[in-house]
């Protein structure tokens, strides 16, 4: 655990190394901020509660955690730093985890840089606070299961373009899951794979966490889908670390 | 093909690659012993610097072993790698990171603390003599330096055994000489290989050298019995006779 706590930190100490860091977190604070006052209609709807913040958040995230991981292991590669960082005394699932919590605590420390929206509220009403908790909890968790899901697509390529275009797409496929165009379109035509799509509906199980609702089988889903992404990441390293 | 009666630090079997149809290493096999400064000579593209990175448990065989201190490079990969310093070709190191931070990460990852930490990375920047540049960062550093920084990390932890990828590639003369009379210290202690297509080094450093071409071992000889392989008596000429014949 030491040894993927120190990757981790050296990891995250490089995103603050360059401009990476500032650009990520101002652009998510921009459309997040832009998003949730102007078009979720935060103060015409006259509720104290972050509704509007937690609907546009996984498409935000859809479109940049995939920009975070997309050099994850494709940069590695690139610049052939995965020769040294994989002949240090590790394993490469410590080295896997530890890039991935490297990538999780920065998209923390941008959720947690939304706190004057939360401090708008507060100020505006009286909303519920354990609903604003599990609503973090839920977005650090859809998050997580995005990041993961581009770390494997970061070790499947060493072009970040298309790490991130594959990121993007299969993100999308898991969060689209949970709209009616696609479980109509699929009920319609392949009722088995509609019931299949909707036990993958991220965006669904996220939601319950921005009502506050902690079901157990839906932190066992996110813990389950970031292992096996994970794993898989793990997969690929091994496989195509010396191409 | 040890040396005899010493202690042997690498062992490698049938260490085989193949890419495809095409064979990149054809079951190389030698052992190395303590002391024993081994060059590894070739062509580019002979396959050097994948069986450095096969030794290094990096790139997986096709077939073979490699085993370091006995250790099985692939099934006991994290032990191995514990006592191996290894040098990737082109010294590869986060340009970002200043020479000292790069060198206290390494030596985080191989479990040194506090004091002893300090110790082993100022011991390392004395060695290859980067005190100057220690706070800079690395990517602003000329190319000599790079390859610097790549071997204070391959001897951070006093390795019994050093695997180094071209370790004087783009140094001048100046710098050569210092990373050869640092190797001769070293060599009583441990078992070394170094790849090289600067044949000078033979000379230099080596008490044995495996000449490698289109993936096989063509000769596995001391210097001296080396030169005596031409007829001129000159390494070049060995060296392009044993090479030009396999390919």
């Amino acid at each position: 655990m030491r040894q993927t706590l120190i990757i981790a930190g050296r990891e995250l100490s490089a995103y603050f190394a360059t401009p990476v860091a500032t650009v990520f977190i101002v652009i998510f604070l921009v459309l997040q901020g832009t998003l949730t006052f102007n078009m979720g209609n935060f103060f015409d709807r006259g509720q104290a509660d972050l509704v509007p913040f937690f609907n546009f958040l996984p498409w935000v995230f859809l479109l940049l955690v995939p920009a975070i991981t997309m050099r994850l292991w494709a940069e590695e590669r690139r610049v052939g730093t995965i020769e040294l960082l994989l002949t240090l005394p590790i394993t490469q699932g410590q080295a896997v985890l530890g890039k991935f919590l490297a990538a999780w605590a920065f998209c923390a420390i941008a959720l947690a840089l939304t706190f004057p929206i939360v401090l708008t509220v507060r100020f505006l009403g009286a909303p519920d606070m354990g609903v604003v908790a599990t609503g973090y909890l839920g977005a650090l968790l859809i998050a997580g299961a995005f990041l993961s899901v581009g770390s494997a697509m970061s070790a499947l390529t060493r072009n970040q373009v298309i790490a991130f275009v594959l990121g993007v797409a299969i993100c999308f496929l898991f969060a689209a899951a949970s709209y009616p165009l696609v479980t109509d379109f699929l009920s319609r035509n392949t009722p088995s794979l509609a019931e299949v799509a909707r036990s993958f509906a991220i965006v669904d199980r996220y939601q319950a966490f921005t009502r506050g609702i902690i079901a157990l089988r839906d932190l066992v889903f996110f813990a389950t889908f970031i292992g096996f992404w994970l794993f898989l990441t793990t997969v690929l390293v091994d496989q195509r670390k010396a191409d | 093909m040890s040396g005899t009666g010493q202690t042997v630090l690498i062992e490698i079997e049938g260490l085989t690659k193949r890419f495809g149809a095409f064979t990149a290493v054809d079951n190389v096999s030698f052992n190395v012993s303590k002391g024993e400064v081994l060059g590894f000579l070739g062509p580019n593209g002979a396959g050097k610097s994948t069986t450095m990175r096969m030794l290094a448990g990096f790139m997986i065989p096709t077939a073979g072993a490699a085993r370091i201190l006995g250790h099985d490079v692939q099934s006991d990969g994290v032990a191995a790698r514990t006592v191996l310093g290894f040098l990737p070709e082109g010294a590869p190191t986060y340009g970002e990171m200043s020479v000292t931070g790069f060198l206290k990460f390494c030596a985080r990852i191989r479990g040194y603390r506090g004091s002893e930490l300090t110790d082993r990375v100022a011991h390392a920047l004395g060695l290859t003599r980067l005190e100057s540049v220690r706070l800079q960062p690395v990517e602003t550093l000329s190319k000599g330096f790079k390859r610097r920084v790549g071997l204070a990390q391959a001897l951070l932890h006093d390795p019994p055994v050093l695997v180094l990828d071209e370790p004087t590639d783009g140094l001048d003369p100046n710098q050569k000489h210092e990373v050869r009379t640092l190797i001769d210290q070293m060599r009583p202690e441990k078992a070394i290989v170094i790849s090289t297509h600067i044949l000078e080094e033979v000379d230099a450093v080596c008490t044995r050298a495996i000449v490698i071409a289109a993936g096989k071992v063509v000769a596995d000889a001391t210097p001296a019995e080396l030169h005596k392989m031409a007829p001129s008596g000159k390494l070049d000429d060995v060296f392009r006779q044993l090479t030009l014949e396999a390919a």
